[in-house]
């Protein structure tokens, strides 16, 4: 019983909430907890007290995979070169309604 | 998900600092600044700039964390079920902006239990007011106008602030401040409402808490040696002299309307400046407060530290909880 445990933090959860119904999840900051469920608690003391939300993710920061500032020009520069993706690619005559 | 702050291979602290990079990093970064946009965890930032951002965003998170101390201490003797219940919300949002900042902090490499051991150790600082007691339950009101008042001036340059975690952090706390200050004036108008006994009460905990709240500020531009390399960098927008002076202007007919007087001779009203000249704080006193001999420092981190060792069994046993689930999990995966 006398031998020091070495001390564990609690894994970083980062926590997104959507803020009412027909909006995305957005990241609203971290917290760190036991595991998933005390997580998922944290998160509605920490971030919902005022109804800010109407459901909650929460996910190990480790598991999650971004990208990094550096590979920026080559990872997004797919969306970047398809301008036709875009409706103001396409002229459309003035006179043609709802369009 | 890059502004998760997520401490992925490549945390902030590894960056490359040194060797040919760094002249195009840095102009990077300073540009980024130039055009008032934010600095993102994983972005490349000066050394200095890291440092002095954990340093004032884990006393930030120290000031809310110990600034529920004054207050809670009045949650069982608030006069009704009301005010215990508004007191009660208010304090739980201290804890609130808090966890925020702490997690602000964290994205720049720190570790939060290393944060709350420096506190607990007295090796991080917060904010000088709360080593002041709350001595009557006018103190609840005065805090909220006064305190929480000054704390809002600080804070709203702070949501534009250049590292864009802390800017978001802040944007939620200003939030729900603007209701901490309102609760505790409105306190205040019931109570000069009231009887004389309640109408001195008032008066007296202005007078011992209009000073210490303009010391919030911090010291005179003068005596604040970092302040113009804060500014440089977007972490600081206005200096500590103009937001004490913004703050002395609005309170002063707050003041008027509850008919207190602010406790200083010098107080009036500049027409040239446009402004109300006012006294100097004792400034001796703040640096006494500020280094660890104010009325209840002592007390205050020796609360913060009880709660933490307290709490130490309930945090064991959360995670020898996770430790038997997830070994349960595991098992389950095997068979
Ligand atoms: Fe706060
Ligand atoms: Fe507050």
């Amino acid at each position: 019983m006398n031998e020091p445990t070495p001390r564990r933090t609690w894994p970083l959860y980062e926590v997104f909430v959507r803020g009412k119904r027909g909006l995305n999840h957005v990241h609203v900051g971290s917290l760190h907890a036991a595991d998933d469920e005390m997580a998922l608690h944290n998160a509605r003391d920490v971030y919902t007290r005022r109804n800010e939300g109407v459901s909650i993710w929460v996910v190990r920061a480790d598991l999650i995979t971004a990208s990094s500032p550096d590979e920026k020009d080559p990872f997004f520069a797919p969306s970047a070169d398809k301008v036709y993706r875009h409706p103001t690619f396409y002229a459309i005559p003035d006179e043609v309604p709802h369009l | 998900m890059a502004d998760t702050g997520t401490p992925a291979t490549g945390t902030p602290d590894t960056a490359p600092h040194t060797g040919p990079g760094t002249g195009a990093l840095e102009a990077g970064f300073d540009a980024t600044v130039a055009a008032d946009r934010r600095i993102e965890p994983r972005d490349w930032m000066p050394e200095g700039y890291r440092r002095t951002l954990i340093r004032q965003i884990a006393q930030h998170a120290h000031s809310e964390i110990i600034g529920m101390q004054p207050e809670g201490n009045w949650i069982l003797r608030a006069p009704s079920l009301r005010r215990k219940a508004i007191l009660l919300a208010k304090v739980q949002d201290e804890a609130g902006h808090g966890m925020y900042l702490y997690a602000a902090a964290e994205t720049l490499g720190v570790d939060r239990e290393d944060l709350t051991e420096r506190l607990i150790d007295s090796r991080q600082k917060y904010s000088s007011i709360f080593n002041y007691p709350a001595l009557s339950y006018a103190d609840i009101g005065v805090i909220g106008w006064l305190v929480d008042g000054a704390a809002i001036c600080n804070q709203v340059p702070l949501c534009r602030c250049s590292y864009g975690p802390y800017a978001r952090a802040m944007i939620r706390i200003c939030k729900e401040e603007s209701f901490h200050q309102r609760q505790g004036y409105e306190l205040l108008l019931a109570m000069v409402k009231g009887t004389d006994a309640q109408r001195t009460m008032v008066q007296e905990s202005v007078d011992r808490w209009w000073w210490p709240s303009l010391m919030m500020f911090g010291p005179p531009d003068g005596d604040s040696p970092n302040t113009r390399q804060s500014m440089a960098w977007g972490i600081k927008r206005h200096t500590n002299d103009e937001l004490r002076q913004r703050f002395v202007d609005m309170s002063v007919p707050q003041a008027a309307a509850l008919g207190v007087t602010l406790p200083d001779a010098d107080l009036r009203w500049n027409a040239e400046r446009g402004a109300h000249d006012y006294g100097e704080p004792d400034w001796a006193e703040f640096k006494a407060v500020v280094s660890g001999s104010g009325p209840a420092n002592a007390q205050r981190v020796a609360h913060r530290r009880r709660a933490h060792e307290n709490g130490a069994w309930v945090r064991e046993a959360a995670q020898a909880w996770a430790d038997k689930q997830a070994a349960r999990a595991a098992r389950k995966d095997a068979a």
